[in-house]
């Protein structure tokens, strides 16, 4: 990109206002995690005494206490945390990519009725669901289980969406029509041409997923009344209800908190490139 | 696109999809609907066999959610706490992104990356976190401010900051990504032409951004109008939010703690009918708008 002159001398009325703004944007965003990074590393003494910015001595201590609470049931959230993470995005990501291949590479009576139909689901708010799911997941005996949690969140309208805009885009037509003059069937088409096509796609839609079923807490809130299945948003939540009148917990529940957003953190940061695939890019055309 | 047919195979690859609509989509939805139409009738002392029957009532139910003080105050509850995160969020997030897409700054990834971190902390512990943080006995922001954060006058901003805190970042991204897609010459020919770098963000990226922005507020309205996690989460904390702040939460109530399912049924129907409604008008006006301007 080439700086011209003209467009250096247009920076100067602003001066660092953009880059202040900014940092004051960064500062505010990165604050709370800062500050809870600092209070996880205090004993429960230290917490109201020291001041609120030094770093403890405690955090050894914490993490120990918060894997011993209750025989080590913040593992097993953690546990179930990736289970419904991590199985629910896989799932959603399969059934995205090729309900969405189908929808942008075949022409078949219907086709705009179900694209319609499943893309309606978009603005159908999750409240409405929640209940009559509980309800028809109890009448089948599946209510408190680990499938309440994870077959609910696997359609994802917004990603099948996505995922139709990028095969329209990722797929060449002629590709297939060679596939198919070279006698390859449609299924094997579909995974040795389309899917490794849609690959950057799908690790975005993979990685919202995640995110999504990662904080998802009404769900899972409704859903499940053995702790023991619980993920780490409704188990922070118990640790908080339990704990919010005996500042003694107050140090448990900031490690808790700390340690259920370092690991999105981290993923995160070493994924970043793959957040910028236009999330938007439907809005746009 | 080919035209021919493919016989069966687009309908088969879209079979697990259409299964998990039908399921997890459809069936719920008709399900709450026919919840929603009927209720409990007891008859007698409401002892014994037959004495409790569920029977068709038709829209009393609705009619019932929609004359219910309580509600009503939920509901308006949740409108100024939406607006203020509406406003706030989509400005912030704007004002950001053109920002960001200026060339002018320094440290814009950094800036980039840590005004997107919050969207990485689950609702639980962002409001966890500013929960604690406004706690006089542990917060470093009451050691300099003193404002009771959990007052029943100021709770509803110190929630409407957790969602500007979580949501900003990612519709930053929405938009900066989207800015990103223009063509770089677009600008040049306009800074040839003395447009200066404010009257390119109003008169060039802001109409382009403008379905972008529209999109995000969509899903914002949406998003406000459920609000659980933020007001249930906080809610140990502080004596100021009731068990019914928002509407959800009284579903949750109704359906959950009071065990009354056909008034929770309504009342989600009617939170839907809203969303969908606001969603639908908002979408109205911003086009009946966009042609009056061109």
């Amino acid at each position: 990109m080439a700086t011209t002159h003209r467009a250096t001398a247009a920076r100067r009325p602003w001066g660092v206002a953009p880059t202040g703004l900014l940092l004051l944007g960064a500062i505010y965003c990165l604050f709370p995690v800062l500050w809870v990074l600092i209070a996880a590393t205090k004993s429960p003494g230290e917490l109201f005494t020291t001041s609120t910015l030094a770093f403890g001595t405690g955090f050894a201590d914490n993490v120990t206490q918060l894997f011993a609470y209750r025989d080590g049931v913040f593992w097993l959230w953690a546990a179930n945390t990736l289970l419904y993470a991590g199985g629910g995005a896989l799932l959603s990501t399969a059934v995205s990519a090729i309900s969405g291949y189908a929808l942008a590479k075949f022409r078949f009576p219907g086709r705009n009725l179900i694209f319609k139909l499943l893309i309606g689901g978009i603005l159908v708010p999750a409240v409405v669901l929640a209940i009559p799911q509980y309800l028809l997941f109890s009448k089948v005996g599946l209510a408190d289980t680990y499938w309440a949690v994870l077959l609910p969140q696997i359609l994802h309208p917004y990603s099948i969406y996505l995922a139709r805009i990028y095969a329209t885009a990722a797929i060449p037509d002629s590709l297939l029509e060679a596939g198919r003059i070279d006698g390859a069937t449609e299924w094997r088409l579909m995974y040795r041409v389309a899917v490794p096509l849609m690959v950057p796609g799908m690790v975005t839609i993979f990685l919202f997923q995640f995110v999504a079923i990662w904080n998802n807490f009404l769900l899972p809130f409704i859903m499940l009344g053995d702790d023991g299945k619980f993920p780490l948003t409704v188990g922070l939540y118990t640790l908080l209800a339990a704990g919010a009148n005996q500042p003694s917990l107050y140090n448990l529940i900031l490690t808790g908190a700390l340690l259920s957003i370092v690991p999105l953190i981290a993923l995160f940061l070493t994924m970043q490139r793959y957040w910028k695939t236009d999330l938007s890019s439907g809005a746009v055309k | 696109m080919k035209r021919s047919e493919r016989g069966a195979w687009p309908y088969l690859f879209l079979t697990p999809a259409i299964v998990l609509f039908t399921l997890f989509l459809a069936v719920p939805i008709g399900y709450t609907v026919w919840l929603a139409m009927r209720r409990t009738k007891v008859s007698g002392l409401g002892l014994g066999r037959g004495a409790r029957k569920e029977v068709f009532v038709g829209f009393d139910n609705f009619s019932a959610a929609l004359s219910d003080p309580e509600l009503w105050h939920g509901w308006l509850r949740v409108l100024g706490y939406g607006a203020l995160v509406l406003v706030v969020m989509l400005g912030l997030a704007l004002l950001f992104a053109l920002l960001l897409d200026s060339a002018r700054v320094r440290l814009a990834r950094f800036s980039r990356i840590a005004i997107f971190l919050p969207y990485a902390v689950p609702g639980v512990a962002a409001t966890l976190l500013w929960g604690f943080l406004y706690l006089p006995s542990l917060s470093p922001i009451r050691d300099v401010l003193d404002i009771d954060f959990l007052g029943a006058s100021t709770v509803t901003y110190s929630m409407a900051n957790v969602a500007v805190w979580g949501g900003t970042g990612f519709n930053m991204l929405v938009l900066y990504t989207t800015l990103r897609a223009i063509p770089r010459d677009l600008y040049e020919a306009a800074r040839l032409d003395g447009a200066s770098e404010l009257q390119i963000a109003l008169r060039v990226k802001i109409p382009i951004l403008t379905p972008a922005i529209i999109l995000t507020t969509v899903f914002s309205i949406i998003a406000t109008i459920q609000v659980f996690t933020e007001p249930t989460t906080l809610r140990p904390l502080t004596n100021t939010i009731s068990s019914t702040w928002s509407p959800l939460m009284k579903v949750y109530r109704d359906a959950f703690v009071t065990g009354d399912l056909y008034s929770a049924a309504a009342t989600s129907i009617v939170i839907a009918a809203i969303s969908l409604v606001l969603s639908f008008g908002f979408l109205r006006v911003v086009r009946n708008h966009a042609f009056g301007e061109s």
